[in-house]
């Protein structure tokens, strides 16, 4: 079935067909999506418990080991759904050549985002 | 006997007329909250970018942390971390909804409302409910 076309995904994508990446895309977005409930709630419950701390306080927060470890298991979820949420919001309303350009330089920052904030927690988590 | 055109000159020529767009249509609950979910997830991920700048000069030290917790700390920047909050809890409502129809569950009218208005209801008190608790913690 799929031997029929001889486009590659890409090519069938730019001339208004299916790349066949929609279901992924659907299934990655719910699972993000399932996985960022219990870490945001995570993240905000410990922002609200230290509501009053000083820099301190919050850095041996961030220390421990299940704080490190949520924080980025939280930062891969939100940065994926950011990802992949945008994207589909670029391509609902951007329909001019940039579309293709927008799409990619919002992979490719949330892909640094992600890493930026990844290694900051790592160096708070390694540091002493 | 005029020649007529070729069909193809015809259908460019002619705007082909397009089916009714928001600009038409009386907002209600469920387009108002489609939409909400989309701008509320935008906003957030401006959120997303605001946390690893939080995270970002934890990292740098004291100093450069005292000077960003300078800006969350106004006036401007509570506003915004409000915002956030709702933009947080409406999503995350909103996105539990999208879940639970996801398993072909909730899409009679009556249910579209009572989770709809679920959705407002919960974003809001939420809100309110995390805002309480916090300044009462930070004193």
């Amino acid at each position: 079935m799929a031997s029929k076309d001889r486009r590659s995904p890409l090519a069938r994508a730019r001339g208004l067909g299916s790349a066949r990446g929609g279901v992924n895309h659907w299934w990655a977005e719910r699972v993000s999506a399932i996985a960022l409930v219990p870490l945001t709630l995570w993240f905000l419950g410990s922002i609200i418990a230290h509501a009053g701390s000083d820099y301190a306080a919050f850095i041996g927060w961030l220390k421990t080991p299940l704080a490190s470890i949520s924080m980025v298991l939280l930062l891969l979820a939100l940065f994926h759904h950011t990802a992949l949420g945008l994207q589909v919001v670029i391509e609902d309303y951007v329909h001019s050549s940039a579309k293709f350009g927008a799409v990619i330089m919002v992979r490719l920052g949330c892909i640094a985002l992600a890493s930026a904030g990844i290694t900051a927690v790592l160096r708070i988590a390694f540091s002493w | 006997m005029d020649p007529k055109p070729p069909i193809s000159d015809m259908t460019v020529a002619r705007p082909r007329p397009l089916s009714p767009n928001i600009q038409i249509y009386r907002p209600q609950l469920t387009s108002v909250l489609s939409i909400a979910n989309r701008i509320t997830g935008v906003m957030l991920s401006l959120g997303a970018v605001g946390l690893v700048i939080w995270l970002t000069a934890a990292a740098m030290g004291p100093r450069v942390y005292g000077e960003v917790h300078a800006v969350i700390a106004s006036w401007g920047g509570r506003i915004i971390l409000f915002g956030f909050t709702f933009a947080f809890f409406m999503h995350l409502c909103g996105g539990i909804r999208h879940l639970v129809w996801d398993t072909v569950h909730g899409f009679e009218l009556r249910w579209i409302y009572i989770s709809g208005w679920a959705v407002v209801v919960g974003s809001i008190a939420l809100t309110w409910v995390t805002w309480t608790v916090s300044l009462l913690l930070a004193g």
